[in-house]
């Protein structure tokens, strides 16, 4: 290996560990906030890329039939509850958010032509289909389970991974796809070439971060979501909804997936199932933060990407055993250095 | 009908079934009989244990992988060739080889906490599978053909309907095997496991050690399962041993319902015709095809853990009139006891013990004794520290300085179960029990280190007279606290009162000689408490020493031969309890000072 080849490696394993990064932080986002392990973070990422590749190419993405699904479920669902409790005033809002919301994305989506769009419209319609399947797959899943233990909810996660899987093939099918570069641009710093979609990555990432830093120290949601992580019982007595936090927290995450599959679209070749090895590769880095901490997850997570592309080098049939064989030091480590007594129910 | 008659009906008709059905319900009967046994595994480890693993399907593929290695390979290096050629020495060459991973992996994962080894199990699932498709010597992806069948007895099994026997009949020994175990006193400690590790710990049970065995057992019935379907399929590539089957075996075992043996063949069943079902449908349904049956497990699993979450068995045995529960009192000789120290002897010292959270000290240079035969009576208002120096005294928690002496010998730095072993039990004050199991099985984990038959005893039901002795035992104790009528009631259906005097049985099984009773008459009422009382007088006159924290003082004076008073983590007074009621800055910790 040159110098040259290093630098290559080193640029594929920032480009990837940055999107791994953002993943980290949403998932230690949704932990905190909720408990829950969110295995599904990476069903989304796929979802973000599909739906872009199925723009560009003209067809109508399935994640828009998954959304008026979702939609119309969570009113059932929500409708019902409301009127065996009396709060038939909720119902006015429930039909807006999950039916006329799905049904007005579906007009946009077949109204205007979304493969002749600028990328930047396509990649706010993508958002527009995904990120709301969030909160609806809070409401569905996780709400009534909000009280249950960690592992219950850990089995639920994996639970929800599996359908979306399975309906990531159904309205995706099984071949993959992959989008043309953001840009075409190329760098040359001495002996490093930089591609322009590199920058991409890392800028849009960096750029993603700093809005997600700005929302938890300034804005009142994102302290609420906060005070929800440090204390639901505390929280929820000073008037903060946890099942509000639960949504808003599994909103950012889904964003924060889409997103990534948006800028991972152009780098790989996404196919229905892609998602999960990317997602569980941002567990890895999450957990090195012990889930608690958002800088150490993201430089986890660097540290994913760099092993990944190194390994990949060197022992390109053995990249995945040595990514996730690296999470058994990590786990000892972090058993090591977190002291409490035990006592899960 | 009664549940023996449907048991045999159920055996009777797994007898029959292959002479009955087609060949491919044969085959589909062959799978579930695989699937039950790693699902088996998982009730043991999961639903018992609380232990969550989605990576069985590994454990699966190393069976299935070490026999049909050592079966097929051409040219085995020669270290291996003696090993060569026979399932069966495949069979046992794959038990160790799982066995000696699964203890490096346990070791590894099972003393992280809670949700850190399901997703260790996650991810070596994925290393393993990866492994498997990416050795050379192992066939790669495509895998590897022409194992051979098994032969027993000369009768060379090739066919489905004559291996099914062979499943089932493993199957069925498994069951009854986990039955067993968790019949024992081994498999309290396990049922312990689940919410009651602080607990088991005092009483002296090894839970790290639990965890592993149950852990070990798992492994082992999957690498079971993987061995017979090697030889079975006489066929493997790394698909069926995929971090989606190793989920696809958890989902078994809690739609079957985690908690019961049976549901892991419940679970199978329901899990495997589903899928199969499923993959003829759903592709014609839907227009493409794929594994589309993921979608309808998952939606499932999410139900199923929303409204059902203790499994399909529970619901089943309501419909099936339950087996009338053992309600004789166990009887079997007695113990053996240790000997009992002189009274007046000093069984524990604390020196100047000091315990600091943080900047808070809970503990300021805390010193105190008690001797055989005697109550000492540690009392004070709220949050003076009595709770947190009961803590540093039983290793529960250890003192960040000071030294405590238990009959002479330093016992700082010992965990609680060393300490146990010593002669010490304990009460505690925020109740600590298993609310499902009943009232006696409670208090038998008490008499846990009386008792020394392990693992490989108890799964083949070679400790029963053991058990009985530690049972009668059990007994015993619960009839001195007077909770006779209750012995076979769930320790959970007691009120509060009572479940404190159930940890003193519990305490008392353990045959100590130092008894530290955590605030024991909350929640009792008049009679209860004088008759608390009257027993332990005679503990004290039997030459017991009894280390007492309680906040009911008509209690504490009518019996404590000695009184220690903490106020903020400082022993403010010390003496007769007379004398200590009459002390001034007693009077003014309690009633608040007279300016």
């Amino acid at each position: 290996m040159d110098l040259q080849i290093a630098l290559l490696l080193g640029q594929d394993g920032i480009t990837n560990g940055a999107i791994y990064a953002l993943l980290s932080l949403a998932l230690v986002l949704v932990f905190a906030v909720t408990r829950v392990i969110f295995i599904p973070q990476g069903e989304f990422v796929a979802f973000g890329a599909l739906t872009l590749a199925s723009f560009q190419a003209g067809k109508t993405p399935g994640t828009l039939w998954l959304l008026i699904g979702a939609g119309v479920l969570v009113a059932l669902v929500d409708i019902s509850l409301a009127l065996r409790s009396g709060m038939a005033r909720k119902i006015p809002r429930i039909v807006g958010w999950n039916l006329v919301y799905p049904a007005a994305a579906a007009a946009v989506v077949f109204l205007l032509k979304p493969n002749e769009l600028p990328l930047l419209a396509q990649v706010v319609l993508v958002l527009a289909l995904v990120v709301p399947l969030g909160p609806m797959l809070y409401r569905l899943a996780f709400q009534p389970l909000a009280e249950a233990s960690v592992l219950v909810l850990l089995i639920v996660s994996v639970a929800v991974h599996l359908a979306l899987v399975g309906l990531g093939l159904l309205f995706f099918g099984a071949e993959g796809s992959r989008t043309p570069a953001f840009s075409d641009a190329s760098f040359d710093w001495g002996v490093m070439t930089v591609t322009g979609q590199t920058l991409w990555v890392v800028g849009a990432s960096l750029l993603l971060i700093v809005v997600l830093a700005v929302f938890f120290e300034r804005t009142i949601y994102g302290k609420a979501l906060r005070a929800t992580a440090m204390n639901r019982t505390g929280a929820r007595l000073m008037g903060i909804s946890t099942v509000m936090a639960g949504k808003l927290s599994f909103l950012l995450a889904a964003l924060i997936g889409a997103f990534s599959g948006v800028l991972i679209a152009p780098i790989t070749t996404v196919y229905y199932d892609t998602g999960f090895l990317i997602g569980l590769k941002g567990f890895v880095g999450a957990i090195v933060g012990g889930l608690a901490s958002y800088p150490i997850a993201a430089a986890g997570a660097i540290l994913v990407g760099l092993l990944e592309s190194f390994s990949s080098f060197w022992a390109s049939a053995f990249k995945e055993v040595i990514v996730f064989t690296l999470i058994i030091p990590v786990l000892v480590w972090r058993s090591l250095t977190t002291h409490h007594v035990e006592e899960d129910e | 009908m009664p549940p023996r008659l449907l048991l045999a009906g159920f055996l009777g008709l797994l007898l029959i079934a292959p002479l009955a059905v087609s060949e491919f319900h044969v085959t589909l009967l062959n799978y579930i009989g695989l699937y039950a046994l790693v699902a088996l595994g998982l009730v043991l480890l999961t639903g018992v244990g609380g232990l969550t693993s989605f990576g069985q399907a590994a454990f699966v593929g190393l069976g299935a992988y070490t026999s049909a290695y050592l079966s097929t390979a051409q040219s085995l290096p020669g270290w291996l060739a003696p090993l060569g050629g026979s399932p069966w020495i495949g069979l046992v060459v794959g038990l160790v080889v799982t066995a000696l991973v699964a203890f490096v992996l346990g070791l590894l994962t099972l003393r992280l906490s809670g949700h850190y080894l399901p997703l260790g199990t996650i991810a070596w699932g994925i290393s393993l599978y990866f492994l498997f498709g990416n050795l050379e010597f192992l066939g790669g992806h495509t895998g590897m053909s022409g194992i051979p069948a098994l032969s027993l007895f000369g009768l060379e099994l090739k066919d489905g309907r004559k291996f099914y026997y062979v499943i089932w009949a493993v199957v069925l020994g498994a069951v009854w095997l986990t039955q067993n175990l968790l019949d024992s006193r081994e498999g309290r400690a396990i049922r312990a496991l689940k919410g009651g590790v602080v607990m088991a710990e005092a009483m002296g049970v090894d839970t790290a050690r639990s965890k592993v065995v149950i852990f070990l057992i798992a492994a082992l019935f999957a690498c079971i399962s993987g061995w017979l379907y090697a030889h079975l399929q006489r066929f493997v590539n790394p698909t069926p041993f995929g971090l989606g089957i190793g989920i696809e075996y958890l989902f078994m075992a809690v739609v079957g319902g985690a908690a019961h043996v049976w549901g892991a063949l419940i679970g199978a069943g329901v899990i495997t015709i589903l899928k199969q079902w499923l993959q003829d449908w759903l592709p014609k349904l839907l227009g493409a095809s794929g594994n589309f049956e993921v979608i309808v497990f998952g939606v499932m699993m999410i139900f199923v853990l929303q409204r059902a979450r203790d499994g399909l068995w529970p619901i089943l045995t309501r419909f099936i009139p339950q087996r009338e529960a053992k309600r004789e009192v166990p009887d079997g000789e007695a113990l053996p006891k240790k000997p009992v120290p002189e009274s007046g002897q000093v069984l524990l010292e604390a020196k100047n013990v000091f315990k600091r959270f943080g900047g808070l000290v809970a503990n300021n240079n805390m010193s105190l004794t008690v001797k055989a035969g005697e109550v000492m009576a540690l009392i004070g208002p709220n949050g003076a520290g009595k709770s947190t120096m009961f803590n540093c005294v039983s290793g529960v928690d250890s003192a960040s300085e000071g030294e405590v002496l238990f009959r002479g010998s330093a016992v700082t730095g010992l965990n609680s179960r060393q300490i146990a072993k010593l002669g010490m039990s304990r009460t505690f004050q925020h109740v600590r029990l298993l609310p499902t199991m009943t009232v006696l099985e409670n208090v038998a984990i008490g008499g846990h280190l009386r008792g020394s038959k392990g693992v490989l005893p108890a799964l083949l039901h070679l400790d029963r007279a053991e058990e009985a002795r530690l049972l009668a035992e059990a007994a015993r104790q619960v009839e001195r606290v007077g909770l006779k009528d209750s012995m076979f009631e769930p320790a959970g259906s007691l009120a509060l009162g009572q479940q404190r005097t159930m940890e003193i049985a519990r305490a008392l099984c353990a045959d100590p000689c130092l008894l530290l009773l955590d605030e024991p008459a909350a929640g009792l009422r008049y009679l209860e408490k004088q008759s608390l009382a009257e027993l332990l007088r005679k503990l004290r006159g039997e030459g017991m020493g009894i280390l007492l924290v309680e906040h009911d003082m008509d209690f504490v004076m009518g019996l404590a031969d000695r009184v220690v008073v903490m106020e903020f983590g400082e022993k403010i007074a010390e003496g007769m309890p007379e004398e200590v009621q009459r002390d001034p800055a007693v009077m003014e910790a309690y009633l608040g000072g007279v300016d």
